[in-house]
C-alpha cells in the first residue's frame, strides 16, 4: 500500500472482476485484492515504488502504453487487464531481457515468472553484453555481486530515502553501463555505509549477500532446506526490533526482520543485523 | 555536516575556487545541528542541490575532470551525498570522472548520420593526426554545416569552430512568408534596441493589455501545438498551469534539442534570443509563474551566451524582474546548461537535471502542469513553440490560422540536411508536401532513396512519400511523424545499414538505463543490427521477429518517449527494404 489511505473506497475492474480498494491504493493493491498474482521485481512492500523494472505492467483502458501497476494509483472506474496479449508480451520481454544480461541463478522468483511467461533468453545474438562485474568482497559482513544485479534501485532506496538515509550508494553511469556504485566505486568501508544490511534485505536477486551465506555457497554448503528460523527480540537497545535468526548446523547464518513488523519494517541496524557472534 | 559522510579527498585550491564561482559563500548549505539534513528526505535536500550541475560544469571546465576531491568539495558544499553527486557526474557525456592526464581541450566530432555523409571519419583522422584530443560525439546540432565540431575548453571558453567568422544567412532570407524566422539573420541578436526596432516587445505589451485569460484563450484558439515532437496543444498546457493555485510555478524553455538532425532551436536562440525571452515572459505572466528557466544544450556555447546577454539587457530595461515590463508580476529567467544527455530533452528528465538529480524521466502521470520542476506546476515549451506565441498575441488567432491546415495551423520549421542541395533551416506552412520542401531546398543531390523524417526517433519514408503533406494529421495517418522537424535526405549511394546501425547505437548510448525495456532493449537491438551489418546476409526471419518483439515491449512498457521511439527508425528502414535484404 502506498500513499494516504482514507475511508473512501475506489472501485475498479481487474480482468472483469470488480474490486474495491481504499483511496490511495495502487492498481497492484487492487490486483492483490482480486486474487490476481502479479510479478514484481523493483517493487518492495516497504519501499516507495520506483516503477523501473516494468514487469508489473498492466493494460489500462484509455491509456496508450501499458502502465506500471505498482505505482499507478487506482482511480474510480478504471478497467485493467492483467493477462492480455500485450501484457504477457511485455512481461515476457522484461524477464527475457534481464536473463540475457544478468546471472539470475539465485533469483528463484524471477526464474519462476520467466518460465511462466515463456521467456527465451537464448534467442538473442550470441556474445551480447552482460553486467560482467567481479564480486566485490570488501569486508566480513556482506558482499556485492553485480553480475546478479537487475538495477531495481531497491538497495538505493533502502540506503536512502526509504529507510536508512545514509545515501552510500547511487546509480552511476548511464544506459546498459549503469551500475549501483559508491562515489568513484570506493570500497564500502571507505564509503558512507553503516552496515545496517538493509540493502541486502531488499535485494531480489542475491546480488547483495551476507558474507556468511556467500562463504557457504562458495563451499557448496548453503542449504536453506536445512535451516530453521528462530524469532527473537534484539537485546541491544530498547526499541524492540524483531529478529529472525536463520540457523544452519546450529550456527546463525543470517539475520533478518519481518517486513510487516511494526517497528522495523524489515530494517535493522548493524548491531541487530550482524552483532550475533556472542550467541 | 551531520549525517553525510565524505571521504578523505579534499578539493584543491583551484577546485575550491571553481566551486566558489558558482556557490556564493553566503549561500552555502548551513544546516544547524538540530536540523538533521536527513529529515524530509529528498524534498528537504533540495536547498542548494539545483546548483550541482553548474558546479560540476565549473569543475570540469577549470580542472578538466571531476576529481574525488572536487566531487567531495562540491557535495559537501551543496549538502548532497557524494555517491549521488557521483551518480549525477557519471550521467553526462561532457563530464569526466577519470583523470585524463592532460589539460588539453577536447574536440568533439559528430558521428551521427548527417555528418557521416560528409566525411566526419576523415575529419576525425586528420584531427587525431594533428594531436587533438578527439572524442566521438552524438549529433552536435550543426547538421546544416556538417561535419560538426565542438571544442570543450579546459580553462578556456567552449567554442564551435564553425561559429568563427560565420556569415550567417537563412536560405529563405527575405521571404515574406517567414513568421518564426522573420528576424533571424535580420536583427542584431546582441542588441535589445535592434530587437525593438524590428517589432520586439510589442507582443509583451499587448499581452499585458489583454490579460492572462485572453492571452491563453488566443493561444488555444490559434491551435498552436508543441514543436518539440509530442505536438501537445500549448493553450491547454498553459491553461492547466494558470489554473493551479499558488505562486510557485515555473516556465521552462526546453532548448536541449539533441534529436539527431535537429538544429532549429540553436539557430533561433543564436539569431533571435530576445524572442525567446519575450515569449517566455508572456508565458510567465499568462500562467502566473514568476520563475523562468532556460535549459540549453551544453554544446551550444554561442546560443547560451546570446541568451544570457539578452536576459541581462532585458533585466536592465525592466523587462524582467520584480515587475516585469510593468505587468504587475515578478518574472525572471535563469539559464542552465545541459552536459551532454539526449534524454534531458525529455521534460521530466530535464526537471531532474535542473534539480541536481540524474536526468532520469519520471513516470507520468502526474504531469508537469501539476508536478513539474521542483514538483511544482510548470509550463515547458521549446523555443519554436514559444516564438509562435508572439504573432498570435499581436495578430490574433484568425490571422495565425490563415496558413496551414485546420488541424495543423501555422508554419513549421524544418531542418534539412544530408544529400540535399541547400541544407539549412526552412519555414513553410503546414501542408506543404515533402517534395515541395525538398525542391525549396534545391532538391536531392542524387537519386533519392529515403528521407529520415522527425529524427532518430522518427521514421524513414521512401520516394513515394514526396506527395505527403507535412501536417500532424497526414504524417500520423502515414505512420510517420514530424517529430522535431528533421528532414534528412539520403540517396542510393549511402550505406543505409551503417546509418541504421548508428541510429541503434545512438539510442543504446543515450538510454538513461532506468527502465529494463529501454536499457536492455536498445542494447540488444544494436547487437542484432551489428550482426546483420557484418553478415552481408539478409535479415533472418527469427531476427526480424526478435526486432519486432523488442520494439513492441519498448513501445508498450518503457517509461518515456526515448524507449517508445527507439525502434521506429529501425523498423521503418526494414519495412522500406532499406536494410536487411543484402544478397
Amino acid at each position: 500500500m502506498s500513499g494516504v489511505i482514507t475511508e473512501t473506497a475506489v472501485t475498479i475492474r481487474v480482468d472483469g472482476q470488480e474490486v474495491a480498494v481504499p483511496e490511495g491504493a495502487t492498481i497492484l493493491d487492487a490486483c492483490d485484492a482480486a486474487g490476481v498474482e502479479t510479478p514484481t521485481i523493483c517493487y518492495g512492500p516497504t519501499l516507495t515504488p520506483v516503477n523501473v523494472c516494468r514487469v508489473c505492467v498492466v493494460e489500462l483502458d484509455g491509456s496508450r502504453a501499458l502502465v506500471p501497476s505498482c505505482s499507478r494509483p487506482a482511480e474510480e472506474g478504471m478497467v485493467v487487464h492483467t493477462d492480455s496479449e500485450r501484457v504477457r508480451h511485455s512481461r515476457k520481454m522484461v524477464l527475457e531481457f534481464l536473463a540475457t544480461g544478468v546471472d539470475a541463478s539465485q533469483a528463484d522468483e524471477l526464474g519462476q515468472w520467466a518460465e511462466h511467461y515463456g521467456a527465451d533468453p537464448d534467442r538473442y545474438v550470441p556474445g551480447g553484453e552482460t553486467m560482467n562485474e567481479p564480486v566485490r568482497v570488501q569486508d566480513n559482513l556482506y558482499i556485492r555481486d553485480y553480475d546478479k544485479c537487475v538495477l531495481c534501485y531497491r538497495c538505493v532506496e533502502a540506503c536512502g530515502d526509504d529507510a536508512q538515509h545514509t545515501y552510500a550508494i547511487s546509480v552511476a553511469g548511464r544506459g546498459f553501463g549503469a551500475r549501483i556504485s559508491t562515489e568513484f566505486d570506493v570500497t564500502l568501508p571507505d564509503s558512507a555505509c553503516v552496515y545496517c544490511g538493509n540493502c541486502v534485505a531488499v535485494c531480489p536477486t542475491n546480488a547483495l549477500q551476507f558474507k556468511t551465506e556467500f562463504d557457504l555457497r562458495q563451499a557448496d554448503d548453503w542449504r536453506p532446506e536445512d535451516q530453521t528460523v528462530t524469532q527473537t527480540v534484539c537485546s541491544y537497545c530498547g526499541v524492540g526490533c524483531n529478529l529472525e535468526l536463520h540457523v544452519q548446523d546450529n550456527q546463525i547464518v543470517k539475520c533478518t526482520s519481518p517486513d510487516d513488523h511494526d517497528v522495523t519494517k524489515g530494517n535493522l541496524c548493524i548491531k541487530g543485523r550482524f552483532g550475533w557472534n556472542y550467541v | 555536516m551531520a549525517d553525510l559522510h565524505f571521504g578523505d579527498d579534499q578539493p584543491t585550491e583551484a577546485e575550491r575556487a571553481a566551486i566558489d564561482a558558482i556557490v556564493p559563500q553566503a549561500d552555502a548549505a548551513t544546516i544547524v545541528e538540530t536540523e538533521r539534513v536527513v529529515r524530509g528526505g529528498r524534498s528537504r535536500r533540495h536547498g542548494l542541490r539545483h546548483l550541482l550541475l553548474p558546479v560540476l560544469h565549473s569543475l570540469q571546465h577549470e580542472i578538466g575532470w571531476i576529481s574525488p576531491g572536487g566531487l567531495n568539495g562540491a557535495a559537501e558544499r551543496l549538502g548532497v551525498p557524494p555517491a549521488e553527486a557521483y551518480g549525477v557526474a557519471t550521467f553526462y557525456e561532457l563530464l569526466r570522472t577519470t583523470d585524463p592526464g592532460h589539460r588539453d581541450d577536447i574536440v568533439h566530432v559528430c558521428v551521427d548520420p548527417a555528418c557521416a555523409l560528409v566525411g566526419n571519419d576523415d575529419l576525425r583522422a586528420s584531427l587525431e593526426a594533428d594531436g587533438a584530443r578527439v572524442h566521438a560525439s552524438p549529433c552536435l546540432g550543426q547538421c546544416e554545416r556538417a561535419p560538426a565540431l565542438f571544442v570543450q575548453g579546459v580553462g578556456r571558453p567552449d567554442r564551435v569552430p564553425a561559429d568563427d567568422g560565420e556569415d550567417f544567412r537563412l536560405p529563405q532570407a527575405g521571404d515574406p512568408g517567414l513568421r518564426v524566422l522573420r528576424r533571424v539573420g535580420v536583427v542584431d541578436p546582441t542588441s535589445l534596441d535592434s530587437y525593438r526596432s524590428h517589432g520586439g516587445y510589442q507582443a509583451l505589451a499587448r499581452a499585458i493589455e489583454m490579460g492572462p485569460d485572453a492571452v491563453i484563450t488566443a493561444i488555444s484558439d490559434s491551435g498552436l501545438s508543441g514543436r518539440g515532437g509530442a505536438a501537445f496543444p500549448t493553450g491547454i498546457k498553459w491553461r492547466a498551469v494558470a489554473d493551479e493555485p499558488g505562486p510557485d510555478k515555473h516556465v521552462v524553455a526546453n532548448c536541449d534539442e539533441s534529436e539527431p538532425g535537429t538544429f532549429k532551436d540553436r539557430i533561433a536562440c543564436e539569431h533571435d534570443p530576445f524572442a525567446v525571452i519575450e515569449s517566455m515572459t508572456i508565458a510567465g505572466l499568462a500562467t502566473g509563474a514568476p520563475h523562468g528557466w532556460i535549459y540549453i544544450r551544453g554544446e551550444y556555447p554561442r546560443a547560451t551566451a546570446r541568451l544570457e546577454s539578452a536576459i541581462v539587457q532585458a533585466r536592465a530595461a525592466g523587462l524582467l524582474g520584480d515587475d516585469a515590463a510593468g505587468g504587475g508580476q515578478r518574472f525572471d529567467i535563469e539559464v542552465r546548461r545541459g552536459a551532454g544527455a539526449y534524454i534531458c530533452g525529455e521534460e521530466t528528465a530535464l526537471f531532474n537535471s535542473i534539480e541536481g538529480f540524474r536526468g532520469e524521466p519520471r513516470n507520468k502521470p502526474p504531469f508537469p502542469t501539476t508536478h513539474g520542476l521542483f514538483s511544482q506546476p510548470t509550463a515547458i515549451n521549446n523555443p519554436e513553440t514559444l516564438i509562435n506565441v508572439l504573432d498570435i498575441v499581436i495578430d490574433g488567432p484568425d490571422a495565425y490560422r490563415s496558413v496551414g491546415t485546420e488541424r495543423s495551423p501555422g508554419t513549421r520549421l524544418f531542418c534539412l540536411s544530408g544529400r540535399i542541395g541547400v541544407p539549412g533551416l526552412y519555414e513553410v506552412s503546414f501542408g506543404t508536401t515533402l517534395g515541395e520542401l525538398l525542391d525549396l531546398a534545391g532538391g536531392p543531390t542524387g537519386d533519392l532513396s529515403a528521407v529520415l523524417l522527425g529524427g532518430a526517433a522518427g521514421v524513414f519514408v521512401g520516394p513515394d512519400a514526396l506527395d505527403m503533406p507535412l501536417t500532424l494529421e497526414d504524417t500520423r495517418e502515414a505512420g510517420a511523424t514530424l517529430g522535431s522537424g528533421v528532414v534528412m535526405v539520403f540517396d542510393d549511394t549511402v550505406d543505409m545499414e551503417a546509418i541504421v546501425v548508428r541510429i541503434a547505437e545512438f539510442f543504446r548510448d543515450e538510454s538513461c538505463g532506468q527502465c529494463v525495456p529501454c536499457r536492455v532493449g536498445t542494447q540488444r537491438q544494436h547487437e542484432v543490427l551489428v550482426e546483420l551489418h557484418g553478415s552481408g546476409q539478409p535479415l533472418a526471419p527469427q531476427r526480424a521477429e526478435l526486432i519486432d518483439d523488442m520494439a513492441l515491449a519498448m513501445v508498450d512498457a518503457s517509461i518515456c518517449g526515448l524507449g517508445h521511439t527507439a525502434a521506429s527508425a529501425v523498423r521503418s528502414a526494414l519495412a522500406l527494404g532499406l536494410i536487411g535484404n543484402s544478397q
